[in-house]
């Protein structure tokens, strides 16, 4: 009999006043005993409408099942088989959008809490799997991935699973996109993303940190002198728009970028950090999306008194 | 990791290191820049390149002590390694069909000067120099500019070649009738402003090289941007050189002032952290 509750179980995190001054996880994760619970909520229905809302099409219903039934390796094995960031995905994809958005159990009461599942049975497996992946017998076929965020990495990943040669090439000096300089530590923790790029290498798959392609080397040397069959290009949201609005350009005026590189992937938020940052008593985030609420989210924590969100819509 | 392969003292607080990095040297070109992180740890800075050996795959970077990065960058040896050294960043110095130049530099932004002054000199083009130092002990590269241009040496207290400014020298030469294709000029901020404002006058074409803060150095964090002719450039991508004349150097400067508190503190630290090492 499945657990007819109307509500997702809370998932326990830090008390508000507590976690807006500092930069660890604000949401601590289910026990086993609040995912079993939560699992149990699902009906298992014949048409899996959530499946249809996952962008990789994660047998849903299969996996909250094993949970159900407390076999979290199990239920790892099936994210496994669809994604490769599961701990990542759990934690930042827009489920109420995607997979919950579309969960049966939505439409009286509140979906199922795939996402937070997910992220239990990934954060289970991290903490308590010591085997590491068996590498695929490889197919000889040499696969270039340039940019190594979230698109990047699930490529490599799945390549990688096929037996491909994969080598991702990184800008930076750190692989995870905007996983490590965008999404803030208290979100995303970077240990979590190491740990999901770590599995990658166990699988075989290179990455060549400060390499510009396009700079230091293009796409024809790639393929032609390096030996590359196929190049995937996974470069990101690309650059900042400006409104062009007089004083844009004015001290203490960050676009969201470079704010967040500086605090996450630079680490600012660090007192020993050698990244200045402005600590302004009270700012104004302009804009409403998840960016706007990570810049929010970081300026307050990083000692502001005032911070407002100002959006053009209501 | 990327080795030091050779270190020289230019003056008391500029130095110049020669890094093993062979795929950045087989694309560098002059007026381009890398960015580089000292330690795992560290700030990542910008510094443009000032010279390259294709076959023997190295670049050559000159740097002043300015702030806590350059400081640890200082105390490295010969051998030592840099965690991180990206590039080649930025577009090229647009050098394609120019006869006769007038290169202007200023401090250690003649480090960047050099190499453009060279490659114009091997296109056969021809080159004055100019260049200016706030006193005699700061001078370098003399000789190496000797090689590839008639040179004007500028001192602004006279204790080295003649007393004065760049400006004061530039403008004898124009006035004099030298006619410049165009003028690259690549120093602090305040003095490429004066320039610019000089050739403006006279009107010649004039290239200055912009170097302000950032991060990333690929158009992703927006940082180093900088208002050319109404628009808002990005040094890292559009840049870093710009036509002078249209460039918002009194922006530049106000935003050049952002971090001041931060790298004066950063530096006073460091230099205590040595200070104790050496006890």
């Amino acid at each position: 009999m499945p657990n007819m509750s109307l509500k997702k179980n809370e998932m326990p995190s830090q008390d508000p006043n507590v976690r807006n001054k500092n930069f660890k996880e604000v949401a601590l994760g289910y026990t086993k005993e609040q995912a079993m619970d939560e699992a149990a909520r699902c009906l298992n229905c014949k048409n899996k409408p959530c499946v249809t809302g996952c962008p990789v099409q994660i047998d849903i219903p299969t996996f909250v099942q094993h949970v159900a039934a407390g076999d979290f390796e199990a239920a790892y094995e099936v994210i496994a088989k669809s994604s490769a960031l599961p701990a990542v995905c759990g934690r930042v994809c827009p489920q109420e959008s995607q997979c919950e958005g579309k969960c049966v159990r939505g439409i009286k009461g509140e979906p199922v809490a795939i996402g937070r599942l997910e992220r239990f049975v990934a954060d289970y497996h991290n903490e308590n799997c010591t085997e590491k992946p068996v590498k695929p017998e490889s197919n000889g076929h040499k696969v270039a991935i340039i940019g190594s965020g979230p698109s990047g990495l699930t490529c490599a990943g799945d390549l990688a699973k096929k037996g491909y040669d994969v080598t991702i090439f990184e800008a930076l000096h750190l692989a995870g996109g905007v996983l490590v300089y965008g999404i803030p530590e208290f979100r995303l923790p970077k240990a979590i993303v190491q740990k999901e790029i770590d599995g990658l290498k166990d699988l075989g798959v290179k990455v060549e940190t400060n390499m510009v392609i396009g700079k230091v080397l293009s796409i024809d040397e790639l393929i032609e002198e390096y030996g590359f069959e196929a190049v995937f290009i996974g470069s990101g949201a690309g650059l900042p728009r400006f409104m062009n609005i007089p004083g844009e350009n004015l001290k203490g005026v960050y676009s969201a970028n470079e704010f967040l590189t500086r605090v996450n992937l630079m680490k600012a938020y660090k007192d020993d950090s050698a990244t200045p940052i402005m600590k302004a008593k009270k700012v104004a985030v302009v804009g409403g999306g998840n960016v706007a609420m990570d810049a929010a989210r970081s300026a307050k924590r990083l000692g502001a008194e005032e911070v407002y969100i100002v959006y053009r819509r209501s | 990791m990327y080795k030091i392969l050779r270190r020289k003292e230019l003056n008391p607080t500029v130095t110049l290191l020669d890094i093993e990095a062979p795929l950045i040297a087989k694309k560098a070109e002059p007026g381009q820049f890398i960015i580089l992180r000292v330690d795992s740890e560290g700030e990542r800075i910008p510094l443009t390149i000032a010279d390259y050996d294709r076959e023997a795959g190295w670049v050559r970077i000159i740097f002043q002590i300015v702030g806590g990065t350059t400081e640890k960058l200082n105390h490295l040896k010969e051998g030592d390694f840099i965690n991180d050294f990206v590039g080649p960043l930025g577009v090229p110095t647009h050098v394609d069909g120019l006869k006769k130049v007038a290169v202007v530099g200023g401090g250690v932004g003649c480090a960047i000067a050099f190499p453009i002054a060279k490659k114009l000199h091997n296109m056969g083009a021809e080159v004055h120099s100019v260049v200016g130092f706030r006193n005699k002990d700061l001078v370098i590269l003399e000789d190496d500019f000797a090689a590839v241009s008639d040179k004007m040496m500028m001192t602004d207290d006279g204790s080295h070649g003649t007393k004065g400014l760049v400006t004061n020298a530039l403008k004898e030469l124009i006035e004099s009738g030298e006619k410049y294709d165009e003028v690259i000029v690549i120093g602090p901020l305040i003095m490429m402003k004066f320039v610019c404002a000089l050739t403006k006058e006279y009107g010649v074409k004039t290239t200055v090289s912009m170097n302000p803060i950032m991060i990333d150095g690929t158009g992703m964090c927006g940082g180093c941007r900088l208002t050319v002719g109404g628009e808002t450039k990005f040094a890292c991508v559009d840049g870093p050189d710009f036509d002078g004349h249209l460039v918002d150097f009194d922006e530049a400067l106000e935003r050049g002032s952002m971090y001041k508190p931060f790298e004066r503190h950063a530096h006073e630290e460091a230099c205590n952290l040595f200070a104790k090492e050496v006890q």
